[in-house]
């Protein structure tokens, strides 16, 4: 889609800058005249939203560290302190650590998305293992700013994860010792996750901008999958038609965000963490926060130390080879009748693995966490077997096509209406 | 194909509902029994405290549970929170009344040694005892807890598929229906429990049973202000002390909570309206293709 | 003329459309401008001195009897430091005789003291310029051309009842809000 520039700067100004820096001219290609296919529907707003969630994580997070202490005696009641003394300090907190959770919903949307429609295909393989790289970096970021608290999560949380290090063979305990800065998770371990927990968000910031250039170096997938073939019918530009609809999604996003914040502000956490941290006594039941859970559930099936960490890496890693474990040339699956089924079970067993990974380890929990683990690692088997004999249905020629079909399906009375709002109807 | 997408959506924003859901199910420790569901004033969206319960509750914590337990959390917890909007709402006078009437330390004065002086609205709390070794010497060998979190600290399994319904019927009231519960649950061991060793009493709601706290509230042990007919204006019971240390201890970990409360309803109306606008600008636009022609 | 008269004929041709079009972008742009208005508040109140700065700005009971004449202690109220001086008579009656339309911000001495302590002077401690402390508390410091303080960093002099004199600074030594409790002790705030 990078063709040539539709930018014509109008003023003197304009022409002077763009002679020397064309920053205008980026805005705007990458901005306004940007075309994204037409027939994109409401998951597509969720990359718009991750930006969003991205923005005000880093906005609140900047404010909370002028107020926050890195110790490990202060640390738990510096963040009351901000909870009860700063002005607005329980807003931006709340919005804070809620914020992380709903940051992950959309990214899990995301990702889901861009498995549904095959948007890691060819050429998009780059664009789709930047994504990866971006929600470890999420992960790595959620979990050092979960210990920020020095609460009893943050601290046995700390304390499993970073030994999950000491499974590997030789080089384990000198790793897990280097990452405390200790003989355990003390204040050293507190001070590093900070620092890194401030410089990890720039760091997806820069990983993001990688990761929209290469989406529009390649364009947009879209839910036929069948590539742009002309600009003028199949795409529109990014302002105003896009810009809108991100942003009209962004606000619904933020009104269910906002009702965590304002009216269930602890759901998504632990009570334990508001119990200074202790390294005497560890809560009845260690759990992540929800969205690593069907890692954890995982990590907890492999009855091996090692394995159970090689599992877990594994179950992440893996996504990073979905362009070449899929071998279907087809890339939505809306055209493929059982990659389509194969899809939802494949979210039936992370919701599932979810759930195991929240309850006790014991008993009939493991097994399950053990079946799951093995139907999750199936998907991606039973993926690239279906590629080679799945007949798909037939695709539409275009994008332009595929619209004009959907407007003739519908019931062609109230054409207009019909046009305006295709996809709330779902 | 639109049935499927919207599928996708509705399944994708189950799964992290679900997900974030689940975690709240295994926060509770075995052995203990439901704590029964209190009405509270301040819950719901619209909840607010009720300041005559915060200021009764804040008279059974001085006259009883501050003999044992801390609240000041590493002095973020003040007596001027007292006088704050939002809470109790001790007018300044009384504030600076009740702190005078404590004893704190100071210093190093210009000899370089500490000194004691009176409480002043801007001290913590004063704490019972001057560590927790102290603490536990004094109790046996059990550290009562600081108080002023306990309220969101202390919780219990609301289980599958409760816990998908707290979402929706804003029920958070886990930790001060957990305290009520235990404060009035002492019982006397049924048939077949273990013989108590010394320090250990038997609870109805606390996980596995066994409490190190005594008894701590009994009938009529507290005087709660009297009405016009010279009769207190509520009952002067376990169940009712209880019920008001709960209410206390909640606005004292979440002293914002009205503000909160308050605030969110502002945002969500603004939200709603604004969303309500961006969806007609956003059909007004989709309505065409930059050429004039229909754009779906 | 051209350019108007092809925009007015648009304009008829669509009026309704265009004008309801309008208005709902006029809307939902204004309510967009309030929402990030709104989201504002938060970020920069958050700067403002927090309830626990605010508290710690309660008064301040001090003794001066300790203070020996021609000395001065410093202290600090609301972290600010202040400087207490017990001026000799020589420097009061300095510090009296003042013509105050000679001074670039004019006060008298007794604006700046309490009646019946004139002895005693309170002041803020940090030059007016960019806040230095200046010297002339310790009985070896410099105090200046005018038996007060003198500000190393940029040449202030103050004179004895805390009025600039000399250099750079535009005002005078501010007074704390205090008064005098009994004979030698004071409340500050």
């Amino acid at each position: 889609m990078s063709g040539h520039s539709s930018y014509v700067p109008k003023t003197g100004i304009e022409r002077w800058l763009d002679a020397r820096l064309p920053i205008v001219r980026l805005m705007h290609d990458s901005a306004v005249s940007y075309p994204v296919p037409r027939n994109l529907n409401y998951l597509w707003t969720f990359g718009g939203i991750l930006m969003f969630m991205l923005v005000a994580q880093i906005v609140t997070g900047i404010i909370l560290t002028m107020h926050y202490t890195p110790n490990s005696l202060l640390a738990f009641a510096s963040v009351e302190h901000i909870m009860r003394d700063v002005n607005y300090g329980w807003l931006l907190r709340y919005l804070h650590s809620n914020g992380a959770s709903m940051f992950f919903v959309a990214v899990y949307v995301h990702i889901f998305r861009g498995i549904y429609y095959g948007s890691y295909k060819a050429p998009r393989e780059l664009l789709w293992i930047l994504g990866v790289v971006i929600f470890l970096l999420m992960m790595a970021t959620a979990f050092m700013g979960y210990v920020l608290p020095w609460g009893q999560m943050s601290f046995w949380g700390a304390t499993v994860i970073t030994n999950l290090f000491s499974a590997l063979p030789v080089i384990g305990e000198t790793i897990v010792t280097f990452l405390w800065g200790g003989y355990s998770v003390d204040n050293p371990t507190l001070n590093r996750f900070f620092s890194l927990h401030y410089l990890l968000p720039f760091m997806i910031f820069g990983v993001v901008i990688l990761h929209i250039w290469a989406l529009h170096v390649v364009g947009q997938n879209n839910p036929t999958g069948v590539e742009v073939k002309n600009v003028q019918k199949d795409t529109v530009p990014f302002t105003p038609y896009a810009t809108i609809k991100d942003i009209f999604g962004m606000v619904v996003f933020t009104f269910v965000f906002a009702y965590f914040v304002f009216y269930q502000p602890n759901f998504m956490g632990h009570a334990d963490n508001y119990i200074p941290a202790n390294p005497a006594v560890t809560p009845s039941h260690i759990v992540p926060e929800w969205y690593f859970l069907p890692f954890y559930a995982i990590l907890r099936a492999i009855p091996d130390k090692l394995g159970g960490v090689l599992a877990m890496g594994a179950a992440i890693v893996v996504l990073a080879f979905l362009p070449w474990i899929d071998t279907s040339k087809v890339k939505s699956m809306s055209y493929r009748p059982i990659a389509r089924q194969l899809f939802w079970a494949f979210l039936a067993v992370c919701i599932a693995l979810g759930y195991l990974g929240a309850m006790p380890a014991e008993g009939g929990y493991v097994t399950a966490s053990q079946i799951f683990t093995v139907l999750y690692f199936g998907f991606f088997v039973v993926l690239a077997l279906v590629g080679i004999f799945e007949k798909p249905r037939p695709l539409p020629t275009s994008i332009a096509d595929s619209v004009l079909a959907n407007l003739k399906g519908a019931s062609g009375v109230q054409l207009a209406t019909a046009a305006a709002e295709p996809n709330v109807k779902g | 194909m639109k049935t499927s997408t919207f599928r996708l959506a509705l399944t994708g924003l189950a799964t992290g509902l679900a997900l974030a859901a689940a975690t709240v199910s295994v926060q509770a420790a075995e052995g203990g029994v439901k704590p029964p569901a209190q009405h509270w004033s301040f819950s719901g969206p619209f909840g607010t405290f009720d300041r005559a319960q915060l200021q009764r509750g804040f008279k059974v914590v001085k006259e009883v549970c501050a003999n044992c337990h801390a609240m000041n959390l590493g002095n973020a917890v003040r007596m001027r929170n007292l006088a704050q909007p939002g809470g109790p709402e001790f007018t300044p006078g009384q504030v600076m009344a009740l702190a005078a009437t404590y004893q704190v330390t100071d210093g190093p004065n210009d000899q370089g040694e500490m000194f004691q002086r009176p409480g002043r609205p801007a001290d913590p709390f004063p704490a019972p005892f001057p560590n927790e070794q102290a603490a536990r010497a004094a109790n046996g060998g059990a550290f009562p807890p600081d108080l002023s979190v306990l309220a969101k600290a202390r919780t219990y399994e609301r289980g599958f598929p409760t816990f998908i319904f707290d979402i929706f019927t804003q029920y958070q009231e886990q930790g001060p229906d957990y305290i009520t519960a235990v404060l009035t649950g002492y019982a006397k061991p049924p048939e077949g429990f273990p013989p108590l060793l010394p320090g250990q009493n038997y609870n109805n709601y606390m996980p596995g049973h066994l409490i190190a706290m005594p008894q701590p509230l009994q009938d009529g042990q507290i005087e709660y202000p009297k009405g016009a007919d010279g009769k207190p204006q509520v009952p002067e019971t376990v169940h009712q002390y209880a019920e008001d240390v709960s209410a206390f201890l909640v606005w004292m970990a979440e002293p914002h909570l009205e503000a909160r409360k308050r605030l969110g309803f502002q945002v969500m109306i603004f939200l709603a309206i604004f969303a309500g606008l961006l969806y007609y600008t956003k059909k007004k636009v989709w309505a065409r293709m930059p050429d004039g022609s229909p754009a779906h | 003329m051209q350019r108007n008269s092809i925009v007015a004929h648009a304009t008829d041709t669509t009026a309704t459309g265009t004008t309801r079009r309008d208005f709902l972008m006029l809307a939902t742009g204004a309510a967009g401008a309030v929402g990030i208005g709104a989201v504002v508040i938060p970020l920069i109140s958050q700067l403002a001195p927090d309830a626990q700065v605010l508290a710690a700005g309660a008064p301040m009971d001090l003794d001066l009897a300790p203070i020996a004449e021609g000395q001065a202690i410093k202290l600090f109220w609301r972290g600010k430091l202040i400087f207490a001086r017990h001026r000799t008579k020589k420097e009061i009656d300095e510090a009296l005789a003042v013509d105050i339309s000679t001074l670039r911000d004019p006060q008298t001495d007794l604006q700046r003291t309490k009646p019946g302590h004139e002895q005693y002077l309170i002041v803020y401690g940090n030059c007016t310029h960019l806040g230095c402390v200046p010297l002339g508390n310790a009985p070896g410091d410099p105090k200046g051309d005018f038996d007060g303080w003198f500000c190393p960093c940029h040449g202030s002099h103050y004179d004895s009842s805390g009025r600039i004199r000399k250099g750079p600074a535009p005002l005078n030594l501010p007074v704390p809000p205090y008064a005098f409790t009994a004979d030698t002790k004071i409340k500050i705030g």
